[in-house]
């Protein structure tokens, strides 16, 4: 390893800084606020410690939540605001992490923007470099951002700094797993699907391991720095240990991806793809076809995301009724709250919520895909052939609604044969679940219509779309706890899907929201026939 | 009957003003050069044409239709390389070719193999493995396999090799051959000069000159060098000879079309033992007309 490798680090960390003035503010604020409001939240929903008693050991005694968020390690402000927020947190640092990697190693070569660089005083290494050195001081800053919120906010230190360091540590941890990916990867997409894929492993095994800590297979979430994340246990005891593992494992990724970037080519990957077909396939011939055969793996892969994601949540719904049925002093707890039935109901609607917002996230990268096909300018080649702008916006969005639907069908149908084989009840479960999920569908089409009316009207704001759905995201998770006014909550799409499991199918609210998303979507596609392309 | 009529064009985004009064007249079966420096205003001229841009102001026909109103149904008629070549990484090029011939209204399967053939290219790869020269060669191929009346073709060579340069050109003698038209924006002005019937110079968003290569050939100086036996005196004070600089035996100038036979003269005393004249180039003329309108004439 020469130190020559690595000259123009320091240009390039400007550049990065340049380039990212904007998004990088963004990431690093978003973590701490979502840790404050969530700790403000607690304070003022559970004030005693008889009251944080109590909610402390109902998430215990349900192994579906300490499944989807893991365990409460103390009954504490602290340690019930490092619950809550960790997993949300990971999502956020982790995926920031990973896309600024592969955005400023392997697209700017797949983009050529590297050949620029690298024929100027640029070492091999010091685009990796570079980018391992930014996220770094990002999550530094987010850890110190997050500590003193939570200090200034009256809780322990020791705990803030435990779980400010935490989100760094699956930040940086992310990165340099993103720092091999773009390695291995030739395109920017390939690696963004393999970094995607190694978090959901993660988030599976330390779901398993949570789930099953009483059986002694707690190990598991010792082989997910997602695991290791909650194993620190801020706020109880905490095991500062826990990350050395932490710095280990970044240390060994780091030497990989450098290693493997001297035994490749620029421009080449480790992994080399296939030669395509020589002629198109007959049915490639109208911009449907063209949206399908671009898109159909990456549909594939969120639909088996899905459908994992519903088999996980139907086995949890029965270890938990089963865990009920043998224990009749946590069935009473449960009685409580409106019996097992209504437990494991909840259980999945709460699942239902999350699953909501992934779905809308689909549905926007979906219809932005109008966006960047413009911006990479490959739609002048369509739309300079006879095919009308109405048609090719029409074609992506098809796939969109199509794909929405399918995602969200996928984790109905594999959560309610999971949960209904296991009851022997398939033919109640498998078509109630489905509904339920299928209920989310206009909410979901609600915020691709935002995007696809930002995108028709505005297309430089279309990012805003995201924006949108942040603010969706944040008044239901303060809204269940907070109390915010319901003519505010009544804002967001997702506060309008009934909840059919808990108190039935209304349909009403579903036709307005279908149709809400139809003017939507035609204001865009209005706009987007009046407008200059590109 | 023009195939495509631009009158006054006006664009502009936002303060910055990208075409002032264009105007642009293209007869059928004729290979049009359309040529400026970088960021004068020919990709947004084009782009116009296929109706991709808004124009603020003016007049715009192709085939007799409005490129902003009868997109599609005249697209079926046109063929379109632009400049940038950006296709999709995932799609090998051979499906990029099917897909847009196919999007266009068909195309002649005989034709793409014989273009893929001619112009040496590996169909199986994925675009994003292309270098830029070839994600150029598939946008050629996919234009050239449509029987259609138009091509718009914006800096088309650009990243091709030389060999491939002159299969191009082969391809642009075959259709204009057909009686089809070509309108090719570049700022290679060998290329512009290699192919086209007539010309026009944009610069800045403003047409500068318009008109046969022979008609604009007034603008131009032929350049000259010449090797005496007796050192050559007296060239400065001829009219029309410019740019003078005397090297012992060798003298090099430049000169105004119609003051050659004076120039001949003049160098006949000092015995000339060889000369060599190089004929003007588009380049030349451009930097003369700039020379003319900005009154830097004293060289």
């Amino acid at each position: 390893m020469k130190v020559s490798e690595f000259s123009g680090t320091g240009a390039l960390i400007r550049l990065i800084l340049r380039r990212d003035r904007l998004l990088l503010p963004i990431w690093i604020a978003l973590p701490p606020l979502f840790v404050i409001l969530v700790a403000s939240a607690f304070v003022s929903l559970y004030p005693t410690a008889a009251s944080q008693q109590t909610i402390a050991a109902q998430i215990v005694n349900g192994p579906g939540l300490v499944a989807l968020l893991g365990p409460v390690s103390a009954p504490t402000v602290g340690a019930l605001t490092a619950w809550r927020s960790s997993i949300f947190a990971a999502v956020i640092v982790a995926g920031a992490n990973a896309l600024t990697v592969i955005r400023h190693t392997r697209t700017d070569e797949e983009t050529g923007r590297y050949e620029l660089l690298g024929s100027g005083a640029v070492g091999r290494r010091a685009p990796l470099s570079a980018s391992l050195v930014v996220t770094l001081g990002a999550d530094l800053a987010i850890a110190a951002l997050v500590t003193g919120g939570l200090v200034a906010f009256g809780l322990p230190v020791a705990g803030s700094v435990a779980l400010g360091l935490s989100f760094a540590a699956i930040g940086w941890t992310f990165a340099a797993i993103a720092g091999v990916a773009a390695q291995l990867a030739e395109s920017a997409g390939v690696a963004r699907g393999i970094a995607g894929a190694i978090f959901v492993l993660f988030y599976v095994l330390r779901a398993a391991g949570d789930a099953n800590e009483q059986s002694g297979q707690s190990w598991l979430s010792w082989l997910s720095p997602l695991g290791w994340m909650r194993l620190v246990k801020p706020f109880a005891s905490e095991r500062w240990g826990v990350f050395a593992i932490f710095l280990g494992a970044v240390i060994v990724l780091i030497a990989m991806a450098y290693t493997l970037s001297s035994r490749r080519d620029v421009g080449a990957g480790i992994l080399t793809p296939r030669l395509g077909p020589a002629r198109a396939s007959p049915r490639l011939r109208s911009p449907l076809a063209l949206a399908w055969r671009l898109h159909r793996l990456t549909l594939l892969a969120w639909a088996a995301m899905f459908a994992i994601y519903g088999v996980m949540v139907g086995y949890l719904a029965k270890t938990t009724a089963d865990l009920l049925a043998t224990n009749p002093q946590l069935a009473n707890l449960f009685a409580h709250f409106g019996g097992a039935s209504a437990y494991t109901d909840s259980l999945f609607t709460l699942s239902l919520t999350f699953l909501g917002w992934i779905a809308a996230a689909y549905a926007i990268t979906a219809t932005l895909r109008l966006q960047s096909e413009e911006v990479e300018r490959r739609v002048d080649h369509v739309l300079a052939t006879a095919v009308s702008r109405l048609r090719w916006a029409t074609s992506d969005l098809a796939l969109m609604v199509i794909g929405s639907a399918v995602v969200l069908a996928a984790f109905g149908l594999s959560a309610g044969l999971t949960y209904g084989l296991s009851t022997g009840n398939v033919g109640y479960e498998l078509p109630r679940m489905l509904v339920a999920t299928l209920a989310y569908l206009p909410a979901v089409w609600v915020v691709a219509g935002i995007a696809m009316a930002l995108y028709g009207l505005v297309p430089r704001l279309s990012f805003v779309s995201w924006g949108v759905l942040g603010a969706f995201v944040l008044l239901e998770l303060i809204g269940e706890t907070l109390k915010v006014s319901q003519s505010i909550l009544n804002l967001s799409p997702f506060n309008r899907v009934p909840a059919v499991l808990v108190s039935g199918v209304s349909v009403m609210p579903l036709v307005w929201l279908t149709i809400l998303a139809l003017v939507l979507t035609i204001v865009g596609l209005i706009g987007f026939q009046h407008r200059s392309i590109g | 009957m023009s195939v495509i009529h631009v009158e006054n064009l006006t664009k502009s985004y936002g303060k910055t003003l990208a075409l002032d009064k264009v105007d642009l007249e293209v007869e059928q079966g004729e290979v049009f050069g359309f040529i400026g420096p970088n960021g004068a205003g020919k990709t947004t001229t084009l782009r116009i044409l296929l109706g991709l841009l808004h124009k603020n102001a003016g007049h715009v026909s192709v085939l007799g239709a409005d490129p902003w109103r009868d997109a599609v149904a005249l697209h079926r008629r046109l063929a379109y390389v632009p400049g940038d070549v950006s296709l999709w990484p995932n799609l090998s090029g051979g499906e990029v070719i099917d897909l847009l011939g196919r999007l266009r209204g068909g195309f002649d399967q005989s034709r793409r193999d014989e273009l893929l053939e001619r112009f040496k290219f590996d169909p199986t790869k994925p675009c994003r493995t292309y270098s830029t020269g070839n994600r150029q060669k598939v946008a050629l191929i996919a234009a050239f396999i449509s029987d259609v009346e138009l091509f718009i073709l914006d800096e088309p060579t650009l990243g091709l090799d030389p060999l491939m340069e002159a299969v191009f050109r082969d391809c642009i003698a075959e259709v204009r051959q057909a009686g089809k038209t070509v309108l090719l924006s570049s700022h290679i002005l060998a290329e512009v000069e290699a192919l086209c019937d007539r010309i026009s110079i944009i610069n800045e968003g403003t047409i500068v000159e318009s008109g046969t290569l022979a008609e604009l050939r007034h603008l131009t100086r032929i350049s000259v060098s010449v090797e005496t036996a007796r050192p050559v005196t007296g060239l400065s004070e001829l009219p029309g000879v410019h740019n003078v600089r005397v090297d012992g035996a060798r003298a090099h100038f430049t000169v105004d079309a119609g003051a050659i036979n004076r120039v001949m003269e003049h160098l006949t005393p000092f015995d000339a033992l060889s000369l060599t004249s190089a004929p003007p180039t588009l380049e030349d003329l451009f930097l003369r007309h700039y020379e003319l309108h900005t009154g830097d004439d004293a060289r």
